[in-house]
């Protein structure tokens, strides 16, 4: 059960989980091509939490991916590994400190932001979930906003595409979703568009994914 | 300023999970350093003050200052000190051993303590144990399975690694929310192989500049 039968790599992914959504760039910029295992968050109570899945990953989320026979998750783990093996084009940059800056913002964003808005907690808040998600989105934009104005070129560090970038447009993307007013994150609104030029946040875009339902297709 | 001849500056409060985990690793690695006392709950929160946003503007601690640069975010911190002081390593060599440390670290640092830190706390309000009693159980219940799968003495293996300084502090924050441990042989039995060691003690809570007196060690 290490590999499907192709021998490619697996994602169990949902089209709409912006976690997901950071390891489909990932793989889409590297080139490699991987089977996906659509798992519905909300249908079935939840497929994240069927029996079967637990076996795939324990901590009952998506993504996973199944690649070289282990079974990783944590979308930021995936991705660090997925940059030591398959180093072409790179993800990090080579200088350390622009590198440090990179972690420092994806993990801003996801451990300081995405956690407080995902769909479990959402799911406990209740009745005030939208307040709560935007609450949580603002206060972390406003950091960021100011963050990238030291750090940004023409993407979040520099000018080369990073990690840092792949965890920023799926959080717009929520943004979005919870009706956060973007108009004071003028650096955050421009990166973002700049990166949804590039065909890796594309084909990976929550819009076209092979579990998209039909209304939300592209 | 001639960074290299400058200790390294760490913004730290002694109960801070994320702080203790870069109080580790600075210990680890042997690096001296000055710590420069952030109070979460004085002053309304001396993390929200504007002197402190120039430092940090996420308004949290951990931030280092180091090398002429300053970073937050506990584990792009301890990454930077992998790579810039790479002995003793806190990563291991193999790549996917590698992998499941970062996803070990990730799923504690992502998965676990945002969603029981001061803050999120301080907006739930009344229920805010049973909140933070909810969601360490969740994570433990995971990190314990996935553990009996990657643990050897340690989290990875046989070597201290991320993993570990992530573990301890979240054991730390657990036992401070009366969550019943007894579920988690693997996880209660690597924290206590961990306390021994002298970098896990010397970055303790109970041990630290701003510790208050009553809950000094």
């Amino acid at each position: 059960m290490a590999s499907s039968p192709s021998g490619k790599p697996v994602l169990y992914s949902y089209f709409r989980s912006s976690c997901s959504w950071r390891v489909r760039i990932a793989l889409a910029l590297k080139g490699i091509t991987y089977d996906q295992v659509p798992v519905n968050l909300l249908k079935d109570g939840g497929q994240q939490l069927a029996a079967e899945f637990q076996v795939v990953n324990p901590m009952q989320q998506v993504p996973a991916l199944k690649i070289d026979g282990i079974t990783l998750s944590q979308s930021l783990a995936i991705i660090e590994y997925l940059e030591e093996t398959r180093p072409n084009p790179r993800l990090l940059p080579q200088d350390q400190k622009k590198r440090a800056q990179v972690r420092m913002i994806s993990d801003h964003i996801v451990s300081g932001i995405q956690p407080l808005q995902n769909l479990a907690v959402l799911q406990r808040v209740g009745e005030k979930k939208l307040e709560w998600a935007q609450h949580y989105i603002t206060n972390g934009f406003q950091a960021l906003e100011q963050i990238l104005k030291n750090t940004a070129g023409r993407y979040c560090v520099g000018d080369e595409v990073s990690m840092a970038d792949l965890c920023l447009v799926p959080q717009v993307y929520n943004a979005e979703r919870y009706k956060v007013d973007l108009a004071p994150y003028p650096t955050i609104t421009r990166i973002n568009k700049t990166l949804l030029e590039l065909e890796a946040f594309q084909v990976s875009h929550p819009t076209k994914q092979p579990d998209t339902p039909a209304e939300l297709r592209a």
